[in-house]
């Protein structure tokens, strides 16, 4: 028989994940689909449950100097109402459920469910963000990519659960969004892209590109980023076939219920081109 | 096992049951609160939608664990106040219930976005109401009715 803890503190739920082997429940949006049940029957959970969503002590969006803090259970609708949480970040999230989802889904069951389809998670590495993880032994905070390892798989032992997640604050002079999806009631993404640039008097400081939906876990190449730091747009131009054949070899996605992998190749090789040649254009 | 203690539509209740048991389903066996209805059943068409101390979130993939010692607030629980009286007023107005299947989940979701912004611009309540799905309408009718309440109830939010 499945055990349900309802812990009174966050201090509790450590203590609980120590002591056994659970499914954490916060908003529940995705758990309660996955283990969904016939209709009047409770869901068919494998392992005892623990419910963290009423956890105030984990809702919080902490503004600081050079970065935020974003508590674990702070709802995605809180997250949009915030008034200095970028665009890039808000547009992605804007297109998750509805508010009635929002008003309980959380970033951090996002990253936990490690989704390759997931929206919320794609600014997370545009803007290298950091997790932080905790169990009774400690905590330690790792980089976006190191927790995420594959399509539902994640660094996240056992024991430990997310306590934040840590996004530095960044300049850029464009920060976008898109995301191909079909019609708008049924859009899990095909294929998602964030793109972000600085450029100084037409020298590229930073170039930062993030695909999801093409590959085990979200794309980004910082290797092929760092190949056009410090160069001009012009520079660019110049070689954005190249680049662009780079990336190609980069995405490996798959056939499956949304989409095709050719058509994904192409639409996120096409997604690449066009926000790069936008930024020539203003160059 | 221990009870799920929360206030339902402003009464303390105890809920003697399987704490994974879906909101919905409570709210509809247990305590015979049918107006929340079961359209899809995966969160995307929001007729299940009841207020989480005050906020609407979907009651079909919420489970009763995550209530405990929260306020929910069912259609009927908001069919006393005074504020579903000018809602339901201006969707009779507007012709923003037809079959009424999505209706009492659509309430909810008025109340919801009303009491966050209570003066929304039409893309705001297209963005408030995107969780709720209606067949009959065509959206516009619904529009209409929440930029009446938000008018005529001016104050009330």
């Amino acid at each position: 028989m499945v055990r349900h803890v309802i812990p009174s503190s966050y201090r509790e739920a450590l203590v609980h994940l120590r002591d056994g082997s659970f499914h954490i429940v916060a908003g529940g949006t995705d758990i309660m689909l996955k283990y969904r049940n016939a209709a009047d029957l409770p869901p068919r959970f494998e392992r005892d449950v623990l419910y963290v969503l009423n956890l105030d002590e984990l809702k919080y969006i902490h503004v600081e100097e050079g970065v935020w803090r974003i508590g674990a259970l702070t709802a995605y609708e809180t997250l949009l109402d915030h008034p200095e949480i970028p665009d890039v970040f808000k547009s992605a999230w804007i297109d998750i459920g509805g508010p009635g989802l929002r008003h309980v889904a959380t970033l951090a069951g996002n990253i936990a469910n490690a989704s390759p389809a997931a929206d919320g998670i794609m600014p997370l590495y545009l803007y290298d963000a950091q997790v932080v993880l905790e169990s009774c032994a400690g905590s330690r905070t790792l980089p976006i990519d190191a927790v995420i390892t594959g399509p539902k798989q994640t660094a996240i032992g056992p024991q430990e659960m997310i306590r934040e997640i840590i996004v530095p604050k960044h300049d850029f002079d464009v920060a976008t969004w898109v995301k191909v999806g079909t019609r708008k009631a049924d859009a899990i993404s095909k294929v998602s892209f964030c793109g972000a640039i600085k450029v100084e008097s037409g020298v590229i400081k930073d170039l930062r590109l993030t695909l999801g939906s093409v590959a085990p876990t979200v794309i980004r190449a910082r290797d092929l980023e760092a190949t056009v730091k410090g160069i001009t747009l012009t520079a660019l131009e110049a070689r954005l076939d190249a680049l662009l054949d780079a990336y190609a070899a980069r995405i490996r996605p798959i056939d499956d219920q949304r989409s095709t992998k050719h058509y994904r190749q192409q639409v996120a090789r096409n997604l690449i081109e066009d926000f790069l040649k936008q930024q020539i254009r203003k160059g | 096992m221990k009870p799920i203690k929360f206030i339902l539509n402003d009464q303390p209740v105890e809920a003697h049951t399987n704490p994974s048991r879906r909101l919905l389903d409570v709210l509809r066996g247990d305590y015979g609160l049918t107006g929340s209805k079961e359209g899809c059943g995966e969160g995307e068409c929001g007729a299940c939608s009841v207020l989480l101390d005050g906020y609407a979130v979907n009651s079909c993939i919420l489970p009763l664990a995550s209530v405990e010692g929260r306020h929910v607030t069912t259609i009927e629980g908001y069919a006393k106040t005074q504020r579903f009286a000018v809602v339901k007023a201006a969707m009779g107005d507007e012709g923003g219930s037809q079959c009424g299947i999505c209706t009492p989940g659509f309430m909810i979701a008025i109340e919801s976005l009303l009491k966050k912004n209570p003066k929304p611009s039409e893309q705001e309540i297209r963005t408030g109401l995107a969780g709720n799905l209606c067949r009959c309408t065509g959206y516009n009718m619904i529009v209409k009715a929440v930029q009446k309440a938000a008018k005529v109830g001016e104050g009330l939010w």
